[in-house]
């Protein structure tokens, strides 16, 4: 019989990820480049959001966009077509999340010394992304009207890990069974220190709060 | 959904520590897995079966799982309780003032070559 023998490992499969998200958090620190990951299910409105967004910040700041998804650069030619920023796509290969080192290959294709922000719109999808820290300085999430206002409660670690959840698509509320309050008293459930911002990206409604939430962000973690 | 990442990741750590002890080959790989850690067990052999079998040093490698409970500490009465059970509500004084001990770990217990 073979001789067995039995190595003890115990770690975390998300250790080298976190040590690698914080190093990239570092960088971008020193560089004062802030990063954003912005996640969401597929169809909650990231793109329409983000174009309003970078139209309103384009003048006041330097910035660019980074776009993953399994395949297509549909999201990346919109994004440069409708607000002329710089925006790169990233393929996953199949994978359902963006980790920190696909994060910093994404960054490598960017000059980070002509830009202060950089917005990561994730992969869509509530589950994987969120287990996955990107190198991100803050986590943002999009939880549209049509999908309902249960969603903290299913999806718990998504909405544990943002520090900002935009409600979009408010101008169909009058249609859907969706209460802006329950919805406020779960993602607080969850996460206390949350900020909810209700948004419609199709009218512009409420952007310019999350545009003002952004600058303020980028201005503190650029002179803290 | 996501278990075929965490494979990826498994098989890059497992094939990194079986190298440094100059095995060959693995043939199990134990994993610690939490009640609430959002990992489906059987997602997770499933994708490993498949991404593991294309790796000449973890050909047939089984992927055994311990089941780690999930337990939530209350710091308003300080009793601990089962989370899957109860949630995030202390069943014993009702607070919310709760926080999950354990039951979230993804972990590489151990190999054997």
């Amino acid at each position: 019989m073979d001789e067995v023998k039995v190595i003890e490992i115990k770690k975390s499969v998300f250790a080298d990820n976190e040590i690698d998200a914080n190093a990239l958090r570092g960088e971008l620190k020193a560089k004062g480049v802030y990063l954003l990951n912005l996640m969401s299910s597929p169809g909650s409105g990231k793109t329409t959001t983000l174009i309003r967004t970078i139209n309103l910040l384009k003048d006041k700041i330097r910035l660019a966009v980074m776009e993953a998804d399994i395949d297509s650069d549909v999201d990346a030619v919109k994004i440069k077509r409708e607000t002329g920023v710089e925006s790169v796509q990233l393929h996953t290969g199949g994978m359902c999340h963006l980790d920190a080192e696909m994060t910093r290959q994404g960054l490598d294709s960017l000059d980070l010394d002509k830009v202060d922000l950089v917005i990561l719109e994730n992969v869509g999808n509530l589950v994987c992304p969120a287990e996955f820290d990107t190198g991100a300085v803050r986590n943002a999430m999009i939880l549209s009207v049509p999908e309902g206002d249960d969603k903290p409660l299913k999806y718990p670690l998504m909405f544990s890990v943002c520090d900002l959840v935009l409600v979009n698509k408010i101008d169909v509320l009058p249609y859907f069974d969706f209460s802006l309050e329950r919805c406020r008293e779960y993602v607080a459930r969850r996460n206390p220190a949350a900020q909810v911002i209700p948004i419609c990206a199709r009218t512009g409604e409420g952007v310019e709060q999350f545009a003002e939430w952004l600058l303020s962000e980028v201005k503190n973690w650029k002179t803290e | 959904m996501h278990e075929l990442g965490i494979v990826f990741y498994i098989i890059r750590d497992v094939k990194k520590v079986a190298e440094e002890n100059g095995a060959e080959h693995v043939s199990a790989v134990v994993m610690d897995i939490g009640e609430v850690s959002t990992v489906v067990p059987h997602y997770l052999t499933d994708c490993w079966r498949w991404a593991a079998d294309k790796e000449e040093m973890l050909k047939g490698c089984e992927l055994r799982i311990n089941t780690i409970p999930a337990v939530t500490h209350c710091d308003e009465c300080g009793k601990d309780y089962p989370t899957v059970k109860y949630g995030k509500k202390c069943p014993h004084c009702s607070s919310d003032r709760t926080w999950l001990l354990k039951g979230n770990e993804v972990e590489i217990k151990e190999i054997i070559v």
